[in-house]
């Protein structure tokens, strides 16, 4: 046996790419559950098809999973992969422009037969004819090294056995990054608790490709990516759409009140109802309606009855919402719309991301119809973002737009978790009980919110509805001048939100050549674009914004500190839009509508230009 | 009902805004009517919360002194569910015409029912759009001449009765906006049911519609052209109530009594839980036979939505203890990093 060498790396990317039956979801998510626990900084990004099982071997039905584990602060997936792991030759079609020149690429010959290589479009063997030189390529029989290393096994069949390959290859990963298999044994025990011989069986499989890496005189090289210096404290890995929920579920637990959450299923925000379907002894109530109008119906219904009614879907359905939604900024009762934003218009690419939903939130209804709109930036963010919805909806009575992606739902990132709950903001409701010289529309003078009634109030019984109310005592009124009074209450009232906004900070110097201004889960990438530009001495600056309506108080002075400003957004400019029509200023955009994200060197370049 | 409790009076419900239906509009009697039975049914009236739709019926709840809550056009069923989830111990009450109900809010309305919350749904069925001055509805006769449909509607009208049944709806009935003593008793049995009760109302439209239910409602023909349902006893109708339905295999047909040996005891008995029966009886209507007004179907028994969904979060509550959102956030694998 030869000495293997060991060299350490800063940051290392890898994608998992297969069939969609292949795993690769979970081979990557268990790579991600040790490089956690190992201490990396990290991010993730899966990239499946909108079919559940598209024709094994095709190329829509690859599905893969890109995790970017790095020994200082990372807040992307990674630009492109170091390490490709293919499984068959249609995820090696679909991912190998991706992959640099003098990246690892490994593959499972197995899988390299006539049929596939046809059904990937190949017509010669790019194992045997050549073109995969450059890579680093280890081209192993995954599929029968499996099968044998699992020959003892007869209580399973060879299709049960084949289908262990996927921890075959995370095996040799963990050999290849020197990561311990403890976390993933133990995993799997947890996963499998019914099954123990499948747990067994991927245990020995993942055993057998990490054994095969140490025996095999082709692997001569072994990685290590020591534990980024992170803040101390308790973390854990979090997706957008988990976070989420569990901010939801805290807000509404802080303030005391029950949570009703009405949603239909829609690609990528129907996790947010699954997980909190396990959460109903927080007093969280989940209701699956028949449509996404009858989802956002039950919520406003629940919130006329005193719960914090929440609404979650994604574009198309916001869509349907949109009446509702009027609705509810009418009655003036508070509600949180959730739109997990994906690729458009209409059915567009369900499973991609995209933020192009901007000005659907802010101006989506008919008639004069504010509301307040917020976004969050990062999967562990979402939390934060669905605290603040509720925070806000309850405080001024008013419906809030959270926007979220699908690269934020399904991204993950470790979260530094609050330690106690003093931690979190104050909600504070009070239902309003006394019935002397009580009117339906009075307003608080600070915050112009209504007073929230709840039915059973022995003497507050009134009505509210959707015709134009009369000021103070919310009467059906077609006054001329009340109308024009009513709009701006309601614009006005959507406007003193900015008090529970923060001023919105830089990241670098607070005047100079460029400004960078992004929202949502552009984040990442123009930070870390940022940060190389102010490396390389650029005075470039960065500022992100979570409020978009109001916008926070001091975004029009900023802006103005700057000679000029990008924004660069997964839309064709729908914040740039906002900003030049209310501030006047000649802002340009970086605009990527491809349904992924952007790239780091995307950003990098367009910095470079303007800089 | 505990002794201080106060009587309540037609007058406690009603509310000070002004009425703005038209003049002899059928939906002044059914407010009459409702204000009386809210009054007689006894809940206090801040337990009660009426929802409703758009169009004429949809008004309603303005002018009834409870909470109220006038919604958007078709979703007051998905609405009140929403509320009745959140507020099992409120009376909640859905208020909408055949439009609202069974046009832009059929989805609701099915689902509403097959759900089984505890939602009174009360279909002020006119056959015709009102509010919108005169368009056909989807209860209007095949043929209908209306200002949409001039030379004729081309689609065959809906049966609110019948689409309830096939809804799954524990509680379905059929009275009339003037009938003061049949709605009476029709409302309260709805009151009365645990689950989701529908009640189609066939309400005069005076200005558009006037006199489509005539000759079932009007004291006229009522006697030869309603079918009185009542639990247990025979479908009997007539001026003299000489006629009856009777069975000729599964097809219904009307006899006389006491005419070519035809006795009581061949007649079809009405049962409530009996759901084929109801189905065939919702398909019955003029000409050929008269119109079944009454309870078509009440069953008791099944698990409301409300009760079901309390249920689970107290099994939940009981199984992993009332949540601790700390926990719940330190929950999933998680890793400490020391200072």
């Amino acid at each position: 046996m030869t000495t293997k060498q060991l060299e350490h790396l800063d940051r290392v990317v890898i994608r998992f790419a297969g069939d969609s039956g292949d795993g690769m979801q979970i081979t990557g998510q268990q790579f991600t559950n040790t490089a956690a626990l190992l201490g990396n900084d990290l991010a993730t990004f899966p990239d499946y098809p909108a079919e559940i099982r598209a024709p094994a071997g095709t190329l829509p039905g690859v599905s893969g999973f890109q995790v970017h584990f790095a020994s200082d602060d990372i807040y992307t997936p990674g630009d492109a992969p170091d390490v490709l792991v293919a499984m068959n030759p249609a995820a090696l079609k679909v991912n190998l422009k991706d992959l640099p020149k003098s990246g690892i690429l490994i593959l499972d010959t197995d899988e390299f037969s006539k049929r596939n290589l046809k059904m990937a479009g190949y017509e010669t063997n790019p194992i045997e004819d050549g073109s995969l030189a450059g890579y680093r390529l280890f081209a192993v029989p995954l599929t029968s090294r499996t099968e044998t290393a699992l020959a003892s096994f007869e209580n399973l069949t060879v299709k049960e056995k084949r289908r262990c390959k996927n921890f075959y290859a995370l095996g040799m990963t963990y050999w290849l990054f020197s990561r311990s298999m403890d976390a993933t044994i133990e995993g799997l025990k947890e996963r499998f608790k019914k099954k123990p011989q499948y747990a067994e069986a991927n245990t020995v499989a993942m055993k057998a490709g990490y054994a095969y890496c140490d025996a095999s005189e082709e692997f001569q090289v072994r990685y290590e990516v020591p534990p980024a210096p992170t803040k101390p404290g308790t973390y854990r890995n979090i997706s957008g759409n988990e976070a989420l929920a569990i901010g939801l579920v805290a807000a509404a637990g802080r303030a005391g009140v029950p949570l009703f959450y009405g949603s239909y299923p829609i690609t990528p925000a129907s996790d947010i109802l699954q997980y909190l379907a396990g959460y109903k002894n927080f007093d969280v109530t989940t209701f699956q309606a028949e449509d996404e109008i009858a989802a956002v119906g039950s919520a406003i219904g629940a919130s006329f009855g005193g719960a914090i009614g929440v609404t979650g879907s994604s574009g198309p359905g916001i869509a349907l919402k949109g009446e509702a939604i009027g609705l509810a900024v009418m009655v003036e009762l508070p509600l949180v719309i959730v739109n997990v934003q994906r690729a458009g218009p209409s059915t567009g690419m369900p499973t991609k991301t995209e933020q192009a939903d901007l000005l659907q939130a802010v101006c989506g209804r008919n008639g004069e119809s504010p509301l307040v709109v917020l976004a969050s930036s990062t999967p562990s963010n979402c939390f934060h973002m669905a605290f603040e919805a509720v925070r806000i909806a309850t405080k001024y009575m008013v419906p809030v737009i959270l926007l979220s992606d699908g690269y934020l739902a399904n991204g993950a990132e470790p979260w530094l978790l609050p330690e106690h709950i003093e931690e979190l903001a104050d909600v504070r409701i009070s239902f309003h009980t006394d019935p002397k010289d009580f009117k339906p529309y009075r307003r608080d003078a600070a915050t112009l919110a209504r007073a929230w009634v709840k039915p059973g109030t022995p003497g507050l019984e009134h009505r509210i509805g959707g015709l134009e109310k009369q000021d103070q005592t919310g009467n059906v009124s077609y006054d001329a001048a009340n109308h024009q009074k009513m709009v701006q209450l309601r614009q006005e009232k959507v406007q003193r939100v900015v008090a529970d906004v923060p001023d919105l900070k830089v990241y670098g110097p607070d005047r100079g050549k460029l400004l960078v201004i992004g929202w949502g889960s552009t984040f990442g990438a123009i930070h870390s674009a940022v940060r190389l530009a102010q490396a390389d001495g650029l005075k470039v600056a960065q500022a992100h914004l979570h409020h978009l309506n109001p916008f926070p108080a001091n975004l029009a002075e900023l802006l103005g500190r700057y000679d000029r400003v990008l924004c660069p957004e997964m839309n064709t400019g729908q914040l740039r839009m906002l900003l030049r029509a209310r501030y006047l200023v000649d802002v340009q955009g970086l605009n990527k509508i491809e349904g992924q994200p952007f790239r780091v060197r995307e950003v990098l370049t367009r910095i470079q230009e303007m800089a | 009902m505990s002794p201080e409790a106060p009587v309540l009076d037609k007058k406690h419900f009603e509310s000070d805004q002004q009425v703005r239906w038209c003049p002899g509009c059928g939906d002044y009697a059914i407010l009459s009517s409702m204000t009386k039975a809210f009054a007689e049914i006894g809940v206090p009236r801040e337990k009660i919360a009426i929802v409703s739709g758009i169009g004429c019926a949809a008004r309603f709840p303005y002018y009834v002194n409870t909470y109220g809550f006038h919604t958007i056009h078709g979703r007051a069923p998905a609405i009140a569910t929403g509320l009745k989830v959140a507020r099992p111990d409120l009376h909640v009450w859905v208020v909408g015409g055949d439009g609202d109900i069974l046009s832009i809010g059929g989805n609701h309305f099915l689902h509403a029912l097959r759900r089984n919350v505890t939602l009174k749904i009360l279909c002020f069925d006119n056959r015709i759009y009102g509010l919108t001055k005169g368009q056909t509805s989807p209860t209007s006769e095949y043929g209908k001449v209306t200002k949409t449909t001039p030379m004729g509607s081309l689609d065959r009208p809906v049966n609110p009765i019948s689409l309830a049944i096939a809804a799954e709806a524990t509680f379905v009935a059929r009275t009339a906006d003037k009938w003061n003593d049949h709605f009476r008793q029709v409302i309260l049995a709805a009151a009365a049911h645990e689950g989701s009760a529908f009640v189609q109302i066939l309400q005069n439209c005076v200005v558009f519609n006037e006199d489509s239910w005539e000759p079932v409602v009007g004291r006229e023909e009522r006697d030869e052209h309603a079918l009185y349902l009542e639990h247990g006893k025979p479908l009997r109708f007539g001026r003299d109530r000489e006629k009856g339905i009777r069975l000729d295999g599964s097809e219904p047909e009307v006899v006389t009594v006491g005419e070519g040996g035809v006795t009581e005891a061949d007649l079809v008995v009405h049962d409530e839980k009996d759901e084929a029966l109801a189905y065939l009886l919702s398909r019955l209507d003029l000409p050929r036979f008269p119109m079944p007004v009454g309870i078509f179907r009440r069953v008791e028994g099944f698990v409301p939505l409300e009760k079901g969904i309390a249920r689970q979060r107290e099994e939940a509550m009981k199984k992993k203890g009332k949540g601790d959102v700390m926990k719940l956030i330190h929950s999933g694998e998680t890793w400490t990093v020391n200072g």
